[in-house]
């Protein structure tokens, strides 16, 4: 199972890549939402991939009955993901805005500030 | 004490909270912004009194033990910093009353300037690392829409460039996050000092470590990656460049002093001698590219670039002593650049524009506006008597005591080659004559009103005055810095402080 969630990471962090190279920024867009989702397979992978159980600590005890799952990882992720989520919501609205003053979406045409 | 690390986040907060509420009183706003950057001054500075007399304070939010909740933590670094990021705040605040158009001011312009400085504050104060890269996406959120807001097309040039390359790093960010934790089982900096001690898996943690390098390497701006700044810095209005050129840099430079004192200290022939590299290519280049530019504050910009490579280069040395230099010059820098911007703003008002080539004459008709140009532009170049001068020396003795004369060679090459980049500047703004067509005072400056004038001049004439004030009298400023290096070359404070005695 780690080896199949490696190469999957691998592979999203290759096409977030490549679809960041590409001039259009719609591309753009979806290249870096690639990117934060690569990023959290990766803390999903890297702490451990578990068929166990939930960490409930029962009343009185210092220690989960039986033997879990750990829930930090899947609590970054969360995070990560609300994060990402509204920083998507903005990247759009960006986008859309720069499509309407530039009219169009080819990152070449984006080159007046480098004057 | 727990209140006392909390207020600086919570005083802005709570502004910008109601700030956004009065969203149809700009006025309210107004005072709401200065009451907000006010408060954390406040604060910052009663925390700096606290961590002075008291050692490094640490609290732990929720009461959870330390290595399970989030710990904020407080040394001389990080309440000194603190301060910083309420004055530059404050000032900013006040010269946005006359100095950014109205539209931009009922957008929604204070409560955002108001999350940008809590967020700034909260990753100087955060002793957790992915609480860290949380503050850093709320600061980034907020700064990308400041950057963007009024929606001018190169502001939404620069705004995708910004946007994309803070979006890449921050998942590279999130990349190292997870490895360290999948190394060690801990995200809070004390609990992983103490781990990655006692970790036998070099390959990994350097693997982390040059992660790490990166993603606050564009934050900070360091060559290489320091391309998305001159592409974005200068278009939005000169309040926001300014706030950005103060601060944002420096918690880039602030996370990776904090990252490469406390946690990859293992093989420091090789991590630091790549930042000293990278100190000494940031400088020369920064410099550099100031001196091609046409536009005043693309010469800014790079020269935000250079200052980045004098604070990486007292990280790189690695003793107490470059360490307190590069705070030093940290703090002075902080205030200059963001003066300088400021002053910026004066020009293209005063002189219709921020393009060299159509400026000229100024000192003719407003010299003392030439004078506020001026200091704080030798402050960057380190002439003595400004703050700057006390900087670079520092820096410069703490390289030599420890025989890197090629890193103090690129220093002082810079140095010289930033005095020729604001010598040109000013030479041709405000001493030449005026060329022909040159464009006059704009109509928005005539019809400003005694008020707004005064909003605009006052804060950068207290800036400048404390920049030669830092200079002349330094000395106090400089124990403190000192201190503050020999406290981050010390771990076992900070570390005593977050987890108690019995680690």
């Amino acid at each position: 199972m780690e080896l199949i969630l490696s190469v999957l990471v691998g592979v999203l962090f290759a096409a977030a890549l490549y679809t960041m190279l590409r001039r259009s920024i719609v591309r753009l867009a979806i290249g870096l939402t690639l990117l934060g989702h690569a990023a959290n397979l990766l803390i999903f992978t890297v702490s451990g991939v578990t068929r166990r159980g939930p960490p409930i600590v029962g009343e009185g005890r210092t220690a989960p009955l039986i033997d879990s799952a750990d829930p930090v990882p899947q609590a970054l992720i969360l995070t990560a993901i609300v994060i990402s989520f509204g920083v998507l919501a903005f990247l759009l609205v960006l986008v859309k805005r720069v499509y309407q003053t530039v009219g169009s979406d080819d990152s070449d045409e984006l080159v007046s500030t480098e004057r | 004490m727990s209140l006392l690390l909390t207020l600086p986040l919570l005083l802005p907060f709570l502004a910008a909270a109601l700030a956004m509420l009065a969203w149809r009183w700009v006025a309210v706003q107004r005072w709401l912004g200065v009451a907000g950057a006010l408060g954390q001054l406040a604060a910052g500075v009663a925390l700096l009194v606290a961590v002075r007399d008291g050692g490094i304070a640490a609290t732990q939010i929720g009461d959870w033990p330390a290595p399970f909740g989030i710990t904020l933590v407080a040394d001389l670094l990080s309440a000194t910093l603190v301060v910083v990021t309420g004055l530059m705040g404050l000032a900013v605040v006040v010269y946005s009353f006359g100095g950014l158009d109205n539209r931009r001011e009922s957008f929604g312009y204070y409560p955002l300037l108001l999350i940008l400085l809590v967020g700034i504050c909260g990753a100087f104060l955060t002793g957790d690392l992915f609480n860290l890269f949380v503050w850093f996406e709320v600061m980034l959120i907020a700064s990308f829409v400041l950057l963007a807001l009024g929606g001018e097309r190169a502001q939404l040039e620069g705004a995708i460039k910004y946007v994309t390359i803070n979006l890449v790093s921050s998942a590279f960010f999130l990349s190292a996050v997870g490895i360290l934790y999948g190394l060690t089982g801990t995200l809070n900096i004390a609990d992983l000092a103490v781990r990655l001690r006692d970790l036998d898996a070099p390959v990994m943690e350097t693997t982390v470590a040059m992660l790490l390098l990166v993603v606050f390497g564009i934050k900070a701006a360091v060559f290489p990656l320091f391309f998305w700044l001159p592409a974005s810095y200068h278009t939005p209005p000169v309040v926001v460049s300014a706030i950005f050129a103060g601060l944002l840099t420096k918690v880039g430079v602030y996370a990776l002093i904090r990252v490469f004192t406390l946690l990859f200290v293992d093989d420091t022939g090789f991590t630091h001698t790549l930042i000293m590299v990278v100190a000494g290519g940031t400088m020369v280049v920064g410099a550099a590219g100031a001196v091609t530019q046409q536009d005043l504050r693309r010469v800014l910009s790079f020269l935000v670039i250079s200052a980045v490579g004098y604070m990486v280069m007292g990280l790189g040395l690695f003793t107490a002593a470059a360490l307190g230099a590069a705070l030093f010059y940290l703090l002075q820098d902080a205030i200059a650049k963001t003066t300088l911007f400021l002053v910026s703003g004066l020009v293209r008002l005063v002189g219709g524009s921020f393009d060299l080539s159509s400026l000229g004459g100024l000192y003719r008709t407003h010299v003392g506006l030439a004078v506020l140009f001026i200091v704080p532009a030798m402050s960057l170049a380190g002439i003595p008597p400004m703050a700057g001068f006390v900087a670079k020396l520092g820096l410069v003795q703490a390289g030599l005591a420890v025989e890197q004369y090629l890193l103090v060679g690129a220093a002082l090459v810079a140095s010289a080659i930033t005095l020729l980049a604001v010598a040109r500047a000013w030479s041709e703004a405000f001493w030449r004559p005026a060329p022909e067509g040159a464009r006059v005072e704009l109509g928005e400056f005539r019809a400003a009103s005694a008020g707004e004038r005064v909003s605009m001049f006052a804060p950068v004439v207290a800036l400048v005055a404390l920049v030669v004030v830092l200079g002349v009298a330094a000395q106090p400023v400089l124990d403190l810095t000192m201190e503050a290096g020999a406290q981050l070359l010390d771990p076992s404070g900070y570390l005593d402080a977050v987890l108690g005695g019995d680690r």
